[in-house]
């Protein structure tokens, strides 16, 4: 994950608390969306940027889980994101963000 | 699954951008914090 993104991660916990937060990924495959799903729930895996050991345990999600398709309009979900949820593994993408949101620090 | 909480958008080139995903939101009726497409290469 960019660093910068790293950086306004951090300030927006800081500032608004992580209970008023959540995170939704784009990543195109299940080892990107899981390794920014770690970044959010238990700190940067590579130790190089601003969220290196922040266990900041935010409810992440992928934009293609069922939960964020149930949320919005068929019509606006179709139109914004519908293309990539038949070229995509959405099924992969699911469960790697999954693994990382189940490991939520309590 | 948005009442009360704000969003951070990180989309990717390749998957699904930014501004897609907080469009997804605000249609939800969530509030977006932060949108970023971030690009791998």
């Amino acid at each position: 994950m960019d660093l910068s993104t790293q950086e306004t991660i951090k300030r927006l916990a800081d500032t608004h608390g992580r209970d008023a937060l959540v995170v939704l990924l784009g990543a195109p495959d299940a080892e990107s969306a899981g390794i920014a799903a770690e970044t959010v729930v238990l700190g940067d895996p590579s130790w190089a940027g601003p969220l290196a050991g922040a266990q900041l345990g935010l409810p992440v999600y992928h934009v293609l889980e069922d939960e964020l398709r149930d949320a919005v309009p068929a019509e606006v979900w179709e139109e914004q994101v519908g293309l990539m949820a038949d070229v995509l593994d959405v099924p992969a993408l699911t469960e790697a963000v999954r693994e990382f949101r189940d490991q939520t620090p309590a | 699954m948005f009442d009360g909480k704000q969003v951070i958008a990180i989309g990717e080139r390749d998957g699904v951008a930014g501004p897609a995903i907080a469009a997804c939101v605000e249609a939800a009726g969530g509030s977006v914090a932060y949108v970023a497409t971030e690009c791998f290469v």
